[in-house]
């Protein structure tokens, strides 16, 4: 049986996830990452995407998760997630109708500012949508 | 001397009110409940970004991010946090106490106001200051899409320069007996410097400059999270607490009034009787 380690994902608001898990594929700034029990330390940044986990035991869960930080050392990683939320606790009406306001407001707005935030919220939104559909690959 | 109709009538009156500061004491204790679950779930997620925070500045070495900038101070920013409603005892006059104790110092326009909820609002409003920025209503929950914005336009202020340090004064949350109203500072961020030898060998991606700018904006926001939190438990234990001692004292008006009227009910039967035994007397002699 691989090694596991602990892994820890924290929003603003509560501790989502505290499990011993043996591996997690993350949606790395740089691309997506995996991580693997005794992983050098490491600090990255995280990008609107899905967060694979195979728990100790094999059983695997995906999420979407909506950026964040992810922080390995020690063999223990911390998320510190914006938002996440299983497939199962996505609204896809919700997150389509998010995703259509968003790529309104890219048309007609002009501010530097406003195009990253609508940006963002557009790739959040698709990123819900995504998971939903494709939840095991 | 008042009528018994007249004191029953005070006694129904006050039963009424009564029911009420009872049933806003029972909805203010559950309120309480929630708000504080979401003070203590939200702990580790601030302590961790804090710490990161700390890990990343120590990292990146010479920090000359604008936010950390320590300048002059000739403007300043207070954030002044209290409740929408009254009925919460001296909760929202004690943060504007404090608050106008601290803008003492200094004239009324090196300060710029940044009133949450509506109290706050009102009266520095009707007291004829111009604020800064202002969130009218905190609501009855943390709202993350506030604290949002408030965060955005603060880090704003202090990136153009209208202030050169931003404070936020709110009640902390200790237990629900006690609370205790008090000022932190915001801006410009101050990492604790940890020693050199805390910081371990991390691999940084993609830099550990460019997560730390990434990271920044997150840590402001999530500390008016926190004290928005703290705010709110507060507010609603001042409630819980100060709609608790009104139902007492409504117990103990009407257990007064219910004496002086059975007094009174008690002084007209003994008249009465008198007159019936002064009357049959009087027959008797005749």
């Amino acid at each position: 049986m691989p090694e596991s380690f602990q892994l820890t994902v924290l929003t603003p608001v509560r501790t989502l996830l505290d499990e011993r898990v043996e591996s997690v594929v993350a949606p790395g700034a740089e691309g997506y990452l995996g991580v693997l029990a005794n992983h050098a330390p490491l600090i990255t940044a995280l990008i609107p995407g899905k967060l694979a986990v195979r728990l100790a035991g094999g059983e695997t869960r995906a999420f979407a998760l909506s950026g964040g930080f992810l922080e390995v050392s020690a063999n223990r990683a911390v998320i510190l997630a914006d938002a996440m939320e299983e497939p199962g606790q996505i609204d896809v009406e919700r997150a389509k109708r998010a995703a259509e306001r968003a790529r309104e407001r890219l048309r007609d707005i002009h501010g530097k500012l406003d195009v990253e935030r609508a940006e963002a919220a557009l790739a959040r939104a698709l990123n819900r949508v995504k998971v939903i559909s494709e939840p095991r690959e | 001397m008042a009528t018994i109709k007249q004191i029953r009538r005070r006694i129904r009156s006050v039963k009424n009110t009564q029911q009420i500061t009872k049933a806003m004491e029972m909805v203010a204790a559950a309120k309480l409940r929630r708000s504080q679950d979401r003070v203590t779930s939200a702990r580790p997620y601030a302590a961790r970004i804090g710490a990161m925070l700390e890990n990343l500045a120590a990292a990146a070495g010479d920090v000359s991010h604008p936010l950390f900038e320590v300048r002059p101070v000739r403007r300043r920013a207070l954030v002044v946090i209290a409740s929408d409603k009254g009925l919460c005892g001296s909760f929202n006059m004690n943060v504007i106490r404090a608050a106008e104790r601290i803008m003492e110092e200094g004239e009324r326009s090196s300060w710029d106001l940044v009133p949450v909820g509506r109290r706050v609002n009102q009266y520095f409003g009707k007291r004829g200051w111009a604020f800064g920025y202002t969130l009218p209503e905190l609501g009855d929950q943390v709202d993350a899409a506030r604290a949002h914005a408030l965060a955005q336009e603060l880090v704003a202020m202090q990136l153009r320069g209208q202030v050169d340090r931003v404070d936020i004064l709110f009640t902390r949350f200790v237990s629900t007996m006690s609370r205790r109203v008090e000022s932190v500072p915001l801006l410009p961020v101050a990492a604790g410097h940890i020693d050199g030898g805390a910081v371990k060998e991390y691999i940084y991606e993609p830099s550990a400059e460019a997560i730390f700018r990434t990271l920044l904006p997150r840590y402001v926001e999530n500390r008016i999270l926190q004290v928005m939190a703290e705010s709110l438990a507060s507010e609603h234990s001042a409630r819980m607490v100060s709609m608790g001692a009104a139902t007492n004292n409504a117990r103990d008006v009407i257990s007064n009034l219910t004496l002086v009227a059975n007094k009174i009910r008690q002084a007209a039967i003994t008249r009465e009787i008198s007159e019936i035994v002064g009357g049959a007397d009087g027959q008797k002699r005749s």
